[in-house]
């Protein structure tokens, strides 16, 4: 406590903040949470060096980005390209462009023609500052699946034995999508034999379950279709891991280890801005690129072009082409989900 | 001096003094506290990553305390309700200690939040109006109001209560009743509401299931209320306080019929997943018999299993309940033991595993996460001590408002029973 009245003093936090400071306190003070709370609000607080911890505190009482004014979102954004700038000693921009008129973005995957080389999973973690260790994290995951194999010598096999047999012996065996996918594969060389490719991110639902189980509607669907979270406002409870079927989202349990040198200094500030640790991530359909009319970073790294993208308004977009020619699923389409992302094959 | 002032002092002198015994357990509580300050500073210092939660197992030990000590904090209804509604004597008479662990028990559900949180800075986001509550949509905000709303509602119950008695009044029952009955329909609330949380979230097959909230409840009832019993027999044998033995037999039958429910219900799901044995039994596979060589819970489980089981035949048997010295205290360790398992981390742990994509992966709780959880334990029951112990003071009377009141002259030591029986 006393340390984080020491830096409170240095950094001359504006009365009116400090004030605001006082009433939270308050507010906490008398319940058995105050002193946990206190804790670790002054464990956070305390950065390392000056300016992070000046941000930190300017970051600590901002609303909820979808709530500022044009002026907050400026003061906002201005104090983070200052912040990040200084950390990774490089010039940082924080895009807050909005979700472009006329444009609800989708993806179509073929997967008939990805091999499974992890491309899209590095070029990801490259344009969108994940952490790349303790904890690492990626938002693209590819599993491997098996095309089956049946075997004569089962055909007989199974139980009960007699009169009559009610499970195959060749039951158990995975054939085609089954999501009991091996994501952790690490072969000489890919595509193997026997098997095919299944990569699974974000699917952007436009009934997302994550959003609804928000208690502090920190994660909200964009305009454009895309479900973004603010990472200044996340509490960190989870609510929204636990509730995505498609264990899309990701938690920075510490700080997020990002190297400077690796650092993409082009950030949207619901993007792909560095992320603090206890707050939730995911795939946004690398929204720094898309709102300004470039793909995403997997489509444009993926060798085999199996990953589509574009804009599903436009009926000429490749996206909608592929709706109207192609058979097309969503997975688990059964939880009403609605995903915007969809899977096709030639 | 207000009465009312004279109240928190005399309830204050009485409670922080006591015998040698009564000062160790409160050490004894107190190291354990003081292991949850270094392990709440490494956690909120160096983030969740000094649990052992990952991306798989997202929710784990404390999560696990949350929704069992919900069910204990709903518990308190198991007094309050026979003793209004039936008019039970001799559980009115006591009514007010079922309160007093109800608000030790949402105490510790508070505790387990802040642990469970990864941002318990930004915890203010949460509050209605300087933040955003994104009500009626989030169940979690749903529990934050029944959890808060069944801590004030118990606090007004249980000290206006004790104040009355202290001031030598009768309560006011236009005030209080009223109150008692909304506390009884919002202690079924509190966990219904934890359940609704945990069960709506089809990415999770284990929970999804409309069964949750009732075996919620039947479960509390039958974890609490053994809690309740053991908690007065040690106020039985250690204070001068003497609780009736038909205040026992109450709460006994409710553990037993609970607990018997709580057993039928397990059956009926373990028969309804495991029959059709689709993808979405596989937690209650690795639950129950292990999975893909990951085997963690199979032991916890038959333990809580065999727990369970043995306390309900004991309960069955009137004999063996009535026996206050060995068999139900026995019969209630053992329930709550067996509970705690069930509905701790049976429950929470399970159903990321396997994770949404299909991975199998296993989740041990770190040594952090023991000490806090542990810490936190020893918090609530450091609470319901100081609690109880202030209660007990005002219903024998030894804490009561007199009109010559010198502070001085109340500083005598406190003598306890066992003690003077010397």
């Amino acid at each position: 406590m006393s340390d984080m009245n020491d830096k409170d003093k240095k950094n001359q936090v504006d009365p009116k903040e400090n004030s605001r400071r006082e009433f939270l306190k308050e507010a906490a003070g008398g319940t058995l949470s105050a002193a946990t709370l206190a804790a670790g609000a002054g464990a956070l607080l305390s950065g390392s060096n000056e300016a992070e911890a000046k941000a930190t505190w300017g970051e600590w009482f901002q609303k909820n980005y979808r709530l500022m004014t044009d002026e907050e979102k400026k003061e906002s954004v201005d104090r983070l390209e200052k912040r990040y700038s200084e950390e990774y000693g490089k010039k940082t921009t924080v895009d807050s462009v909005p979700a472009q008129e006329g444009v609800l973005f989708g993806y179509a995957l073929n997967i008939q023609k990805c091999i499974g080389c992890r491309r899209c999973v590095y070029a990801c973690v490259k344009e969108n500052n994940q952490s790349r260790h303790d904890p690492e994290i990626q938002w693209i995951r590819v599993l491997k699946m098996e095309k089956g194999n049946f075997l004569e010598e089962n055909m007989d096999k199974g139980y009960p034995d007699k009169p009559g047999i009610q499970v195959g012996g060749n039951a158990y065996q995975n054939s085609g999508v089954v999501l009991e996918g091996e994501h952790y594969y690490e072969p000489e060389e890919v595509p193997e034999k026997g098997h095919f490719y299944f990569p699974m991110q974000c699917m952007q639902c436009e009934k997302p379950p994550c959003v609804k189980v928000c208690p502090v509607r920190t994660t909200y669907r964009e305009p454009d279709g895309i479900v973004v979270i603010d990472y200044n406002w996340c509490i960190g409870c989870r609510m929204c891991v636990s509730a995505c079927p498609y264990w899309a989202r990701r938690f920075n349990w510490g700080e997020p280890n990002l190297p400077a040198e690796e650092m993409n200094p082009v950030t949207h500030y619901l993007g792909n801005r560095p992320r603090m640790k206890g707050v939730a991530e995911k795939c946004t359909f690398c929204l720094q690129r898309t709102r300004q009319g470039r793909y995403t970073a997997c489509v444009e790294v993926c060798p085999v072009g199996a990953r589509k993208f574009g804009n599903l308004l436009d009926p000429e977009s490749e996206v909608r082409k592929i709706l109207e020619k192609k058979r097309v699923f969503r997975l688990k389409a059964e939880l009403n989900t609605y995903p915007k992302f969809f899977y096709f094959m030639d | 001096m207000k009465p009312i002032i004279r109240f928190g002092i005399d309830s204050f002198l009485y409670v922080i003094r006591g015998s040698a015994m009564f000062y160790g357990w409160l050490m004894f509580l107190g190291f354990f506290m003081l292991l949850m300050m270094y392990g709440a500073y490494e956690q909120f210092t160096n983030g969740m990553i000094v649990t052992n939660y990952n991306d798989q197992v997202s929710w784990g030990l404390y999560e696990a305390q949350f929704v069992f000590l919900v069910g204990v904090a709903a518990a308190a209804v198991t007094v309050v309700f026979p003793s209004y509604v039936y008019h039970h004597k001799k559980l009115k008479e006591i009514v007010v200690l079922g309160e007093m662990l109800a608000i030790a028990a949402v105490s510790m559900v508070i505790i387990f939040i802040m642990f469970h949180m990864g941002r318990p800075d930004r915890l203010w986001h949460l509050l209605p109006v300087v933040g955003i509550f994104n009500w009626p949509n989030s169940m979690l905000t749903w529990d934050v109001l029944v959890l808060n709303g069944y801590l004030v509602l118990n606090m007004v119950c249980g000290f206006y209560y004790l104040y009355k008695r202290y001031v030598g009044q009768e309560v006011n029952k236009s005030f209080y009743m009223p109150l008692v009955y909304i506390s009884i329909g919002w202690a079924l609330s509190i966990h219904t509401v934890t359940a609704f949380l945990v069960n709506t979230m089809p990415s999770r097959p284990m929970w999804f299931h409309s069964m949750m909230p009732i075996k919620f409840i039947t479960t509390a009832f039958a974890a609490g209320p053994s809690m309740i019993i053991v908690s007065f027999l040690i106020i039985n044998k250690y204070t001068k306080l003497k609780i009736a033995e038909e205040a026992f037999d109450t709460l006994s039958q409710i553990v037993t019929w609970c607990l018997g429910i709580a057993i039928f219900l397990g059956i009926s799901e373990v028969v309804t997943e495991l029959y059709p044995s689709t993808e979405h039994s596989f937690s209650l596979q690795y639950l129950i018999f292990g999975k893909h060589g990951l085997s963690g819970l199979v032991v916890w489980y038959w333990a809580s299993v065999v727990l369970m089981v043995t306390s309900f035949i004991i309960l069955l048997n009137p004999r063996l309940r009535r026996n206050l010295t060995f068999w139900l205290p026995l019969a209630c360790v053992m329930t709550f033991a067996g509970i705690w398992i069930d509905k701790g981390m049976g429950l929470v742990v399970p159903a990321f595993i396997p994770s949404p994509i299909g991975e199998f992966s296993e989740y041990v709780p770190s040594a952090i996460e023991i000490i806090n959880t542990l810490g936190g334990w020893a918090s609530g029951l450091f609470i319901f001590t100081l609690l109880a112990k202030g209660a007990i003071g005002v219903l024998l009377g030894d804490v009561k408002y007199s009109d010559k009141w010198n502070l001085a002259g109340e500083w005598q030591p406190v003598v306890h029973s066992e003690e003077t029986s010397k």
